[in-house]
């Protein structure tokens, strides 16, 4: 079980329900009397050890939910509960709990970095949450690790590549020991090279360092090996299943502005052309259910 | 007229410990109404190339010329070549500076010391051809759009100089799915309306498979191909070597391959599609 | 090209210097200023640049690279040096023509002048060569720590400068590249008077301001995220400590800075080999 602070209730169900969303609503405010809905009365729940991407056009709602879910914002209806605890918290302290459990990874890595040396900022973390120093110590050298940033602990973030850079914003938001991580559309900016580093890194926080992601992007090939598909559209959930459920259903995928893999684009003209395929994920799946087929 | 690029090289930071190679000996010519797509690493030197090709790195060695424009010539006439070819950067939506979408999109007009009527009809024309409304953006902030609109008005902003070429550094990076295929439609409907070569700097294989004529590919300073996509594409095995990817139509074109169904060279879903329909028939007759 | 000038000039060599505590070094840093203006005797210069070579050979730092880190000042040396051979009116005329009268005193004046101005960079060079701006923010919310009984935010403020230090170079690349889409656009920096070319400017201002509050948001949700603030106890990874070698330095700093002062009070250096040539 993992272990929170005190005034934080734990759920000691059989699979730990992390993040609960209920009923939640967020509306931008304009001005004093109009605002624009964001979120729309929106449930949701994320267990323990989940893969969970999160998609949809932009100005779906996909952004804001992520920015719920440790309360950098405060919903405008509903609650969100992080083990069991409410976002909208009475004491200061709790708020920083929730953050330091569900952690959080942003679009463009240099704007994430606030020291110069990447050792420094890895410690910012644990450092403001008062970790002791010998602690600190530990987890930078395990959260380098983890990334396969070891080497460069010395060195200036500045040179490094884009999916260095991005990696090393992952270590320092591990090194506050998260359960959860969200990654907030955070390959994104990357090339191709560096998307493949990112998501081979987030796949291993997920299976060896057991931390729930959620994973938000645009990339309908990121969804592959995922367990779970969230789909939105304007401010709802419209979708939450497996991928190769959401890779089947080419139509309503187009509805909701997502562009599926090329994959499953090619499964779709297949169908049209009378040879229906079964659900498939990855190349290797295709190939083998195509030869069955011919 | 073509441009035409011979023996070209570039050193970054000369002589300084942080010395680095960009360009080394890249030969090339491009004729007019290619589609050319540029692929290769961050780093690998397709940015320098582009640059060059209006004069926005001072050529050392090598000979560039660009339609009759010789950049070898002791004071070549930058100004002139760079209504020519126009450069659209990463991320241009960065680039927007002016009150109004007007004004900024007639900032390279201006520059050309066109008239003012010229100006306002080409700034017309270029938002026209973006797929904006004229009337509607013309006169708000550029700043107050949304992120895709924010894009096509600095395009608007290169085409509007009414450049012969285009030159475009990955154009749909950052975009969500939708944004990618409006500006992937924008391309082309500029290819058949102002300017009708297009050279693009891409990492997404699908489109360059899709859409190019040519590709370049760029590896470690050199230029290590200039071929036809499906050229490319059907020799996949080096271009993983090197570290790049290959449109997935290949990919499982190969993946099929290896299980020993006989499927021909495909490097888009399409003619993938048709190909495995080609293989059902023969296996149904 | 703007990426060629280099920012936050840490030179890494893991020399003696560069292991020394970074609050050692900035108050030597500041002592040293101090000396300097106390000085005004050519013997007390001469020995500041014995003192500022030495620790560039100790910290092996090459006397060129040293020596680039004054080319940012040369423009007001030579203005401040040419003023006061111009203006300065003394004694021992040695060349007068209309308004113009040059003296003896006026060239000491001036040179005295451009050496302090020289040695002022120097020095401070010397210390950012040799610390990183981390260990330089620490030790300068370290050393203003004390501040902290008048509620002063001193950790804000060293958690500022730390961010801006960081920045400079992503806002240089940025810089950079816009310049090169304006000129792109056909936009002229090179030519027209003073006022033309700082108009020319704008189309590269607005889009780095621009640019800088929408890092700064996303800055702010980062720092957030990381739990800035969570806890008055905020502690350290990098801890400051003065060592043996920190104790040894200041020792050999005190020592130089007294024969300084004894040179200006007492001995008069300047005058004694200004005798011997008599």
């Amino acid at each position: 079980m993992q272990s929170v602070g005190n005034n934080i209730a734990v759920c000691y169900n059989k699979k730990m329900q992390i993040i609960e969303l209920r009923n939640v609503s967020y509306e931008y405010p304009i001005d004093s009397e109009n605002g624009i809905m964001a979120l729309d009365n929106v449930s949701l729940s994320i267990e323990e050890g989940q893969f969970v991407v999160l998609c949809g056009a932009n100005g779906s709602g996909k952004s804001t939910l992520a920015k719920l879910l440790n309360g950098l914002i405060l919903p405008t209806k509903g609650s969100v509960f992080v083990y069991g605890a409410n976002t909208v918290t009475q004491d200061d302290s709790d708020i920083y709990k929730i953050r330091s459990k569900v952690g959080m990874v942003f679009q463009n890595p240099d704007n994430q970095m606030i020291a110069s040396i990447i050792e420094d900022d890895i410690a910012f973390g644990p450092e403001n949450l008062g970790v002791p120093r010998e602690e600190i110590i530990k987890r930078v050298e395990w959260a380098l690790s983890v990334v396969g940033m070891s080497a460069m602990r010395k060195h200036t973030p500045f040179k490094l590549s884009g999916g260095q850079k991005q990696r090393i914003a992952i270590a320092a938001v591990l090194a506050m020991r998260p359960s959860v991580l969200v990654f907030d559309e955070s390959t994104a900016m990357l090339d191709p090279k560096g998307r493949a580093e990112v998501m081979q890194v987030i796949h291993s926080l997920n299976k060896e360092q057991n931390i729930t992601v959620i994973h938000i992007t645009h990339h309908m090939e990121e969804c592959i090996g995922a367990d779970r598909v969230i789909v939105m559209k304007e401010g709802r959930l419209v979708f939450d299943d497996k991928p190769e459920v959401l890779f089947r259903q080419y139509d309503f995928a187009k509805d909701c502005k997502l562009e599926l893999p090329v994959i499953a684009y090619i499964t779709h003209l297949l169908g049209q052309r009378g040879i229906v395929m079964p659900e498939v994920q990855t190349e290797e799946e295709f190939a083998e259910a195509l030869c069955r087929l011919l | 007229m073509p441009i035409v690029v011979k023996n070209l090289s570039f050193t970054y930071m000369e002589k300084s410990p942080y010395e680095k190679k960009a360009l080394d000996d890249v030969s090339i010519q491009i004729d007019e109404g290619e589609f050319l797509a540029v692929i290769g690493h961050t780093g690998s030197g397709k940015s320098t190339f582009i640059q060059h090709l209006n004069g926005l790195i001072k050529l050392k060695n090598g000979n560039i010329k660009v339609f009759d424009i010789d950049l070898n010539a002791k004071k070549p006439d930058l100004r002139r070549l760079r209504c020519e070819v126009g450069m659209v950067f990463q991320y241009p939506e960065y680039q927007l500076f002016d009150e109004t979408v007007a004004k900024d999109v007639g900032f390279g007009p201006r520059n050309m010391k066109l008239s003012t009527e010229e100006v306002d009809r080409r700034v017309r024309k270029a938002i026209e051809l973006v797929g904006l409304d004229y009337d509607e953006v013309a006169e708000r902030s550029p700043f107050e759009l949304s992120g895709g609109q924010k894009r096509r008005v600095a395009i608007a902003g290169v085409i509007a100089m009414e450049p012969k070429v285009l030159v475009l550094d990955e154009p749909i990076a950052g975009l969500d799915p939708r944004g990618k295929n409006e500006i992937m439609k924008l391309i082309i409907r500029l290819k058949n309306t102002i300017s009708p070569t297009i050279i693009m700097v891409s990492h997404d294989m699908d489109n360059v498979a899709r859409y190019a004529t040519r590709v370049a590919v760029f590896e470690n300073a050199k230029l290590l191909y200039s071929l036809p996509p499906d050229e490319l594409f059907a020799n996949s095995g080096e271009l993983s070597r090197i570290g790049l990817d290959v449109p997935v139509a290949v990919k499982l074109a190969n993946a099929l391959r290896a299980k020993g169904v006989d499927i021909k060279s495909a490097i888009t879903p399409e003619s993938l599609v048709e190909e495995i329909l080609r293989v059902k028939g023969g296996n149904n007759a | 090209m703007l990426r060629d000038v280099t920012f936050g000039q840490y030179y890494p060599t893991n020399s003696p210097i560069h292991r020394l505590d970074s609050r050692a070094k900035l108050i030597f840093a500041v002592l040293y200023i101090t000396v300097l203006f106390m000085t005004y005797s050519f013997a007390g210069y001469a020995a500041c640049a014995l003192f500022v070579v030495m620790l560039a050979v100790i910290s092996k730092i090459p006397i060129k690279t040293l020596l680039k880190s004054v080319k940012t000042v040369m423009f007001l040396v030579i203005f401040v040096s040419v003023i006061n051979i111009l203006f300065y009116n003394g004694n021992n005329l040695l060349w007068g023509w209309w308004k113009i009268q040059i003296y003896a005193d006026g060239l000491i004046f001036a040179s005295k002048m451009a050496l302090r101005l020289i040695l002022l960079v120097l020095g401070p060079a010397i210390l950012t060569f040799t610390t990183t701006p981390m260990e330089l923010t620490d030790g300068i919310e370290s050393l203003m720590s004390p501040l902290k009984v008048l509620k002063f935010p001193v950790h804000d403020v060293a958690i500022i400068m730390s961010i801006a230090l960081r920045m400079i170079p992503a806002l240089m690349e940025e810089t950079d590249k816009i310049v090169m889409a304006q000129k792109a656009r056909g936009a002229d920096f090179d030519s027209g008077n003073v006022f033309r070319r700082a108009k020319a400017l704008i189309p590269v201002l607005i889009p780095l301001f621009v640019g800088a509050f929408r890092r700064a948001d996303e800055l702010a949700l980062a720092l957030d995220a990381r739990c800035y603030n969570a806890t008055p106890n905020r502690t350290r990874y990098k801890i400051l400590r003065f060592k043996w070698a920190d104790f040894i330095a200041t020792l050999v700093f005190l020592a130089f800075a007294t024969v300084l002062l004894l040179d200006k009070y007492l001995i008069g250096m300047d005058n004694l080999i200004w005798g011997l040539f008599q």
